[in-house]
């Protein structure tokens, strides 16, 4: 008998101890499944703070709308008293242009007609035309993005002959036109129309500027030939400019060359760049280069016994000097690189001459998205026989002259095509017209919109399609303010507030870049498929077999359990 | 005026040359680098458009017989390291993320301007690279390596960022094992790629130099850079004769190439348009009327040049002080923790051993 207590003690603990090994097993099972999955999920989990998506892709669809304001007065004598009655009129003209299905334009011109006050007047009786703008200017204080357009009639005697319109510095024009004494108001205005429309284009801005800026959503071949040619030309918009003047002195044994690089800076340059100073920063530096030669050998032409240089050895000029020439290292700004080259005793007086073989008469030529170079001889300064060195005095206002006129193009400030009868006043020495800005802030303000919206769009596509970047709430916040910045901008221009649209799309820019350049958004993370197996396996496999080979042994007792029912003596 | 803009559509050139092994015995994957990088910037890129990346120094290496010289041809004829090598990513620098970084512009803001590739939409981009690679991928500094589809992913972002570092054109060359294998995956557009061998082949070296004593170049390499060297600034050599560089006669691996996704075709584009960088000008033909501002500073300069006086050096270091230095008394200080330790730990085995009783001749 005690054998068999014994015996049937040991089958019990026996069963104990199988139970205990089955409740242990699954147990084991268990934990592994209900905290260890989910754990190893939670921690292999990369950090991506929410993005806003859904407005970035209702962003991807770009409807713009640009409005003008303007005002048209009519001064004495360009309407009859009839027609004076009801002048004060307020229209609104809408043009519509579809681009592509995911961008469309409406341009908007609001109009306000009224007549010229006294004071108004009186500035118009001034003797030039020059000092009428200013006092017309000094009475109207347009705020950026309107114009001011003012009727005279036909006898008036400020406007030269064959000239129609004259364009002043800040936002005034002047319209001469034909009187109608018996026409009714509403077909005054019509006939107006078109030549209005003309003034608005110069001034503001045409359909194909808004279409060449956004270049990036519309395809390139839809382009005109010159307006590829200016968007090659001028640089990117971007935060900030260098501008580097230097001056090339190949020959110091003979030239000893002064300039007086900072005071011409100071008068000419400066009001330039002031008046940009909200588009970009800028900075200004030069150096002096001796020894630096072109990288061509002039000719010398017989016919106009000097040495040229022709059109097509200018190419080759510009990379030998620009190893020496240098940059900061500090800023990734882009660099603008002005070059005055004095050449050397033996090859002066040096010409260049264009495809047709003339002169060119301001001696420089100029690089797309690079610089400008001008050749400035000095061989009237020689005497008789020549002693060296020679002193030379750089005459600066000849050599700011053309640099201006090079800064102007290559930072997007082109003289529109005006047609032939317009008059538009040169910005002398403040660099750039009021309406000249106006058009830059036009252009630039729907360049940096299309912009923004593209980065955004290209990081959301980005980011959704590698699931495995982590995106930190840095980045988060840049991209929420980018998008708010974007959303304000296309608000501002639809209330015709240019100057805020401006700032707005400006710093819509710079947030999206941030966010789209932040160096922790790397996609270093590719794992082929064999490689993740490869990782898994070692650590997964080991723990893993033992317990599906005890769950499996479990399930198969108890399988075995349930065919025979259990053995009861 | 505008119709010469038409030939291609960049403004500028820019160059990325990467040599990605390290260890004396790949001497030729620096020659490799080296080679390319002379062509290019004899073609007109200038250094502030190159961003060099060589994973080792072979020119100072203790077991270069002739220190300072990288040669590319047997019996010592082309000394490519020249005088004014300017290398931007040095040694343990060169790494997969450094190189992903730069290609995509995602650079910590303290990175100087030489190390950036600050190209735009209107730039051609010359990328070489070359190493020991395998199918898929590229083995960077004998620790970690590139996939072809990481590499295919950073060339999408880069057409993807329109503004920043993106490309017009792009040129991939790449000479190692295999080569072909990794611009399979590219599928951005404007992208024509050049590899020295097919999958499942090796690419091989050239020759080596019984003074120096390792193969100087890989054949690919060679054949190509003795066809850049018949290449001047104004030639007119276009791609179809490079894709004919190194037949299998001469390579005995089959380069290979790939122009699906370019859209001009292979035979209008100019070696120059890659390798070189042939700048469009235009003759300025306007000028700014400007009132002159008459100033008086220019008496001045003239005065302030006839005073300046002979220069001489300041006396700013007291040398006779530095040399005659007497040895400073230095002052008592207790001794410091390690003599302390030390100590403690031979009076305690002391005492342990002959028991704690010799205590009591102590305190």
């Amino acid at each position: 008998m005690n054998m068999a207590a014994v015996a049937a003690g040991g089958f019990e603990r026996h069963c104990h101890e199988k139970r205990r090994g089955r409740n242990a097993a699954l147990s084991v099972a268990a934990i592994a499944i209900v905290v260890g999955l989910p754990l190893w999920w939670k921690t292999t989990e990369t950090y991506r703070a929410s993005l806003p998506y859904s407005q970035i892709s209702e962003l991807d669809t770009l409807r713009l709308q640009l409005t003008v304001e303007l005002e048209v007065v009519f001064s004495k004598g360009s309407l009859t008293a009839e027609q004076q009655k009801t002048a004060q009129l307020q229209q609104s003209r809408e043009v519509e242009h579809l681009l592509n299905s995911k961008t469309e334009l409406r341009y908007k011109y609001e109009t306000k007609y009224r007549t010229a006050t006294v004071m108004e007047d009186d500035a118009l009786r001034l003797e030039s035309v020059e000092a009428a703008d200013v006092s017309l200017s000094k009475l109207n204080e347009s705020p950026s993005g309107s114009l001011v357009i003012y009727v005279i009639p036909e006898t008036s005697a400020l406007l030269p002959q064959g000239v129609s319109v004259y364009v002043g510095k800040h936002r005034t024009a002047l319209l001469r036109t034909l009187q109608d004494k018996r026409a009714k108001l509403g077909d005054v205005l019509r006939g107006l129309q078109p030549d209005i429309q003309r003034v608005v284009e110069t001034m503001s801005f045409s359909n194909g500027d808004i279409k060449a800026a956004l270049s990036d959503r519309v395809p390139v071949r839809k382009l005109g030939k010159e307006s590829l040619a200016d968007s090659m030309r001028t640089f990117k918009s971007s935060p900030g400019y260098e501008i580097t003047f230097s001056l090339l002195n190949p020959d110091p044994k003979s030239h000893d060359v002064h300039w007086d690089i900072e005071g011409a800076v100071e008068s000419y340059i400066q009001p330039l760049l002031s008046k940009l100073s909200g588009v970009a920063n800028f900075s200004v530096d030069s150096q002096i280069l001796y020894y630096a030669i072109l990288g061509v050998t002039p000719r010398y032409d017989s016919t106009v016994s000097s040495y040229t240089l022709n059109t097509e050895s200018l190419p080759h000029v510009i990379n030998p000097v620009e190893a020496r020439l240098g940059s900061n290292a500090a800023s990734s700004h882009p660099v603008l690189n002005f070059l005055l080259y004095v050449p050397d005793y033996p090859h002066s007086p040096l010409y260049i001459k264009d495809r047709g073989g003339d002169k060119v008469p301001t001696n420089a030529f100029h690089s797309p998205r690079w610089g400008g170079i001008m050749v400035y001889n000095v061989n009237e300064t020689y005497t008789d026989p020549p002693r060296l060195p020679v002193h030379i005095s750089i005459d600066m206002v000849r050599v700011m002259e053309v640099f201006l006129a090079q800064l102007r193009l290559l930072l997007g400030v082109q003289q529109p095509h005006a047609p032939a009868d317009f008059l538009l006043q040169s910005p002398g020495n403040e660099g750039l017209t009021d309406w000249e800005l106006d058009r830059l802030l036009w252009v630039r303000t729907v360049e940096n919109i299309a912009t923004a919206t593209t980065t955004l769009t290209s990081l959301a596509q980005l980011l959704d399609e590698i699931g495995n970047i982590v995106i930190n709430d840095n980045i988060a916040s840049e991209v929420y303010s980018a998008v708010t910045s974007v959303q304000a901008a296309i608000a501002e221009l639809e209330a015709c507030n240019l100057g805020l649209a401006f700032q707005a799309s400006k710093e819509a820019t710079q947030s999206s870049e941030k966010a789209f350049f932040d160096p922790s958004l790397l996609h270093l993370l590719y794992f082929p498929d064999d490689q993740k197996f490869a990782i898994y396996i070692p650590l997964f496999l080991p723990m893993s077999v033992p317990i599906l080979l005890s769950l499996l042994k479990i399930a198969s007792e108890h399988r075995q359990r349930r065919k025979e029912p259990a053995k009861i003596d | 005026q505008a119709n010469q803009f038409f030939g291609s559509g960049h403004t500028n050139n820019w160059a990325v040359l990467v040599c990605t092994s390290r260890f004396w015995f790949n001497y030729r994957h620096v020659a490799n680098t080296l080679s390319v990088y002379r062509s290019v910037k004899r073609l007109g890129i200038p250094d502030s458009h190159i961003v060099l990346m060589l994973a080792d120094d072979m020119a100072c290496n203790h077991r270069n017989p002739k220190p300072a010289t990288v040669f590319s041809h047997k019996n010592m004829e082309l000394n490519v390291y020249g005088d004014d090598v300017e290398v931007d990513y040095r040694g343990y620098e060169v790494t997969v993320e450094n190189f992903l970084r730069v290609l995509t512009g995602r650079l910590p803001p303290s990175t100087p301007r030489s190390k950036r590739l600050l190209s735009d939409d209107r730039s051609n981009i010359l990328i070489y690279m070359t190493g020991h690679g395998g199918n898929g991928f590229l083995k960077f500094q004998d620790s970690e390596e590139i996939s072809n589809v990481e590499l295919a992913d950073a060339f999408e972002q880069m057409w993807q960022k329109r503004r920043q570092v993106q490309y017009s054109e792009l040129l991939f060359i790449i000479d190692t094992c295999q080569g072909a294998s990794m611009y399979e995956r590219f599928y951005s557009p404007n992208v024509m790629a050049l590899a020295s061998s097919q999958v499942g082949e090796d690419s091989l070296s050239h020759q080596p130099d019984l003074a120096i004593g390792v193969h100087l170049m890989d054949r690919y390499t060679f054949y190509l850079l003795e066809f850049l060297e018949d290449i001047h600034p104004a030639s007119q050599a276009n791609m179809n004769d490079l894709f004919k560089v190194c037949p299998k006669s001469l390579c005995v691996s089959t380069p290979g190439h790939r122009t699906d996704l370019f859209q001009r075709d292979p035979r209008n584009v100019l070696i120059t348009d890659f390798f070189g960088s042939v700048r469009k000008v235009e003759i300025t033909t306007e000028t700014v009327k400007l009132i002159p501002n008459i100033t008086e500073k220019d008496e001045k300069l003239t005065e302030e040049l006839m005073l300046t006086e002979p220069q001489k050096y300041v006396e700013q270091i007291p040398v006779a002080e530095i040399i005659h230095q007497k040895p400073k008394q230095k002052d008592w200080h207790p001794p410091d923790g390690f003599i302390l330790g030390l100590w403690t730990l031979i009076i305690l085995v002391f005492f342990k051993t002959y028991g704690i009783k010799h205590l009591k001749h102590i305190f």
